[in-house]
């Protein structure tokens, strides 16, 4: 495929781990957060990690939308499905989510829930459009990258005078959780987090840029490369952060130029803009309440706001009290150290927030690493 | 009264109206309307001197000294038709390959169709005449069947059960519990083509290339696999789940390992594309006219060059081999020069958020 296997070529592969082999120092450790799924999935699906020197560790952080999706949210789209009789539209990989009573949105459409897996917001506008006699509902989750076409399907329904379509919003915003990471009370509770720089994640900032993250580095001295999802995109941003921590730099630097610049893309983010405004707070599944770090529709869009539209009180549900998920989407914790890791916990059951999407931390090692805890 | 009139009529029952037609009730009623859709539709376009017999069952004559495979299958795709087949074709297909995979020769087949009140005759014809395209190619009769109607809302348009009978010579029998350390893994073509091809047109997702169906009945180059005399201890097809769960199975069931080459898997480059769009990972999306063949490792080359000279393996390549491994693990030697474990599907591939 063109533009994708320039990008997986084991050779060029080869190459790269000699470079970072000579580039790494053999007296200390290196400690990297990617902090994307979409990277901790190409670095378990490529098997990465084989290729890295023994002191340079790469810690699976928690940029995996489905798995910070906390249990209240997927409760409060099943309730809408089950119990308002709306059309539930949403991403196919939050129908696996667990959420109270054992349920999951794909075993509340077996209960009769009328569920929908759509490809795209603008699907979910499609079937408002077709079923004028439905209420029809985006689940709407993500992280900056899903955000702007949740807005423009917000105005289209707007355009179009649609009285029977709404978003439940649960969009997040990535800078929000790399502060809990580094600065939240859990750290000091278990821990320093070994942390010496972070892969910053190529599709957001095609949304919101590189400037961003600038604040980390400054702030927290750690060096940040922003970094495509490719494995040779991951290999080479590695190599960039041991430069950066070997030189005592830390600056923010973008391997991804090929689709991100320092800016963004500045349509998009007026989009977001015009709907959404900032939640004072919002539930992450295994980061607790976070300050500024969600959105919200903005009031002149209320008529198409599931929350108000629909009688929804939110209630936090915990997570099972065996599980790590907290530790290990801060990296304090691998997911080997859970005790239900790989027993009670698995893709097939997932217990734990990083079980749930094959993206996440837990998931990603159960299936294609765990070859190497035997 | 006129006297034209008062003749008796030669077809006083009128023939299925196929171009406007219906499914109605009664062609699952058992009364005049299904039998005449049993020997209007099924019968005419898939008869033969065992379904002429007309019973509940069909007598068919003994195969010598050989030993009795049946394997069943029921088929409800959605959508019935897609690009490179339909569901009447893959019924055929599907069934004749899961006999064949256990080494037999498939002689018979049984189908079972689940109607749904107001689906199209047009349509049910096209499907029945592309099942009798497909037994005869394969030159696997179905030789009895069975039809049920039930109401609107209660089905998918037509459901299809096929079950089929082969025979297997004394000593040719194969099973999955065959695979011993040192063997090798074939595939006898490009990964995923029938689940993409379904995929694609289930949610019109209108790729540049159309992904076709590889849908096939496979005992023909079985037929020639065998002929090269190479020892082969295990056939599968995979289907559902694809290549990594077919072979999850065959290595819990020989209690073995595996060890995959990702570089020599073979995937159409527009699959590849349509699952690098998707997020999904053509090792676990569905074939119906691929096998895997696991073979003494002395052999493989052997086999490959058989499998390759066959219309329906030209693309085969050698794909791993088998190791002892307590844990059954499948794993793979990425292309990036990592390693993997291909696990067991859960629960569905769904695409993925972003």
């Amino acid at each position: 495929m063109k533009y994708i296997d320039e990008f997986r070529d084991g050779e060029v592969a080869k190459g790269l781990a000699e470079a970072i082999r000579r580039e790494a120092n053999p007296a200390r450790n290196y400690h990297f957060m990617e902090f994307c799924g979409g990277h901790t999935h190409a670095i378990s699906r490529y098997g990465v990690s084989d290729l890295l020197p023994a002191n340079v560790k790469m810690i699976h952080g928690p940029g995996c939308p489905v798995c910070v999706l906390p249990i209240g949210r997927v409760d409060q789209a099943i309730r809408l499905a089950v119990e308002q009789g709306v059309m539930l539209c949403t991403y196919g990989d939050c129908l696996r989510v667990p959420a109270s009573d054992g349920l999951s949105l794909m075993k509340a459409k077996a209960r009769g829930g009328d569920i929908r897996m759509v490809y795209s917001s603008a699907d979910a506008v499609l079937l408002a459009q077709k079923n004028p006699d439905k209420q029809v509902v985006f689940f709407a989750i993500g992280f900056e990258t899903t955000t702007p076409p949740t807005a423009v399907a917000i105005k289209q329904a707007a355009a179009l005078g649609l009285k029977n379509f709404s978003v439940l919003c649960c969009h997040v915003l990535t800078p929000s959780a790399i502060s809990s990471i580094l600065e939240s009370p859990e750290v000091r509770q278990w821990g320093t987090v070994p942390l010496d720089g972070f892969i910053g994640p190529a599709h957001v900032s095609t949304i919101i840029g590189s400037r961003p993250y600038e604040f980390f580095a400054e702030e927290y001295r750690k060096p940040v490369v922003i970094a495509g999802f490719e494995p040779l995109d991951v290999m080479q941003a590695i190599k960039m952060l041991i430069r950066q921590v070997n030189e005592g730099r830390a600056e923010v630097e973008n391997e991804f130029s090929r689709a991100v610049d320092r800016d963004g893309n500045k349509k998009a983010q007026q989009l977001v803009a015009d709907v959404f405004e900032m939640r004072k707070h919002f539930e992450w599944r295994g980061l607790n309440v976070l300050p500024y770090s969600a959105l919200r529709i903005r009031s002149q869009f209320a008529e198409f706001d599931a929350e108000k539209r629909f009688p929804l009180g939110y209630a936090s549900v915990p997570d099972h009290k065996a599980c790590e998920c907290g530790a290990i989407l801060r990296g304090v914790k691998r997911p080997q150290d859970c005790k239900i890791f790989g027993t009670v916990c698995t893709p097939e059951n997932p217990v734990g927030s990083c079980m749930v999407s094959s993206e996440g931390a837990c998931a990603a090692h159960y299936t294609y690493g765990r070859y190497k805890d035997v | 009264m006129s006297e034209s009139s008062a003749t008796p009529r030669k077809n006083y029952v009128r023939p299925l109206d196929i171009k406007h037609g219906q499914v109605d009730m009664a062609h699952g009623a058992g009364g005049r309307a299904m039998a005449q859709l049993i020997e209007e539709l099924f019968a005419r376009h898939l008869g033969n001197e065992y379904l002429a017999q007309g019973d509940d069952g069909a007598l068919l004559p003994a195969q010598g000294e050989g030993r009795l495979v049946m394997a069943t299958d029921s088929h409800v795709v959605s959508p019935l038709f897609f690009p490179g087949g339909d569901i009447g074709c893959l019924s055929v297909h599907g069934t004749i390959n899961d006999v064949a995979m256990m080494g037999a020769k498939p002689l018979w087949l049984s189908a079972g169709f689940i109607l749904e009140e107001g689906f199209k005759l047009a349509d049910l014809a096209r499907i029945v005449q592309s099942m009798a395209a497909a037994a005869k190619e394969a030159g696997v009769p179905v030789v009895t069947g069975d039809t049920k109607v039930v109401e609107r809302g209660k089905g998918d348009g037509v459901f299809i059960t096929t079950t089929g009978v082969g025979v297997v010579a004394p000593g040719q029998a194969l099973s999955g519990r065959s695979a011993r350390p040192g063997d090798v893994i074939l595939i006898s073509g490009t990964l995923g083509d029938h689940g993409m091809a379904i995929m694609a047109e289930r949610e019109s997702l209108g790729f540049e290339s159309p992904i076709v169906s590889d849908t096939a009945a496979l005992h023909g180059l079985i037929a020639a696999m065998r002929a090269s005399g190479a020892d082969i201890h295990v056939l599968r097809d995979p289907t559902r789940g694809g290549l990594a769960t077919t072979l999850n199975e065959i290595a819990r069931q020989s209690g073995v390992g595996m060890m995959l080459q990702e570089k020599a898997l073979p995937v159409n480059p527009a699959v590849n594309a349509a699952c690098e769009f998707l997020g999904l990972d053509p090792l676990y999306v569905a074939n119906e006219g691929k096998l895997v063949a696991i073979c003494a490792e002395n052999d493989a080359e052997k086999l490959l060059t058989a499998m390759r000279a066959h219309p329906l393996g030209g693309q085969s390549a050698i794909i791993g081999t088998v190791h002892e491994d307590a844990h059954h693990f499948v794993q793979m030697t990425t292309a990036f020069g990592g390693k993997r474990i291909v696990d067991w599907l859960s629960g569905e591939q769904l695409p993925r958020i972003c």
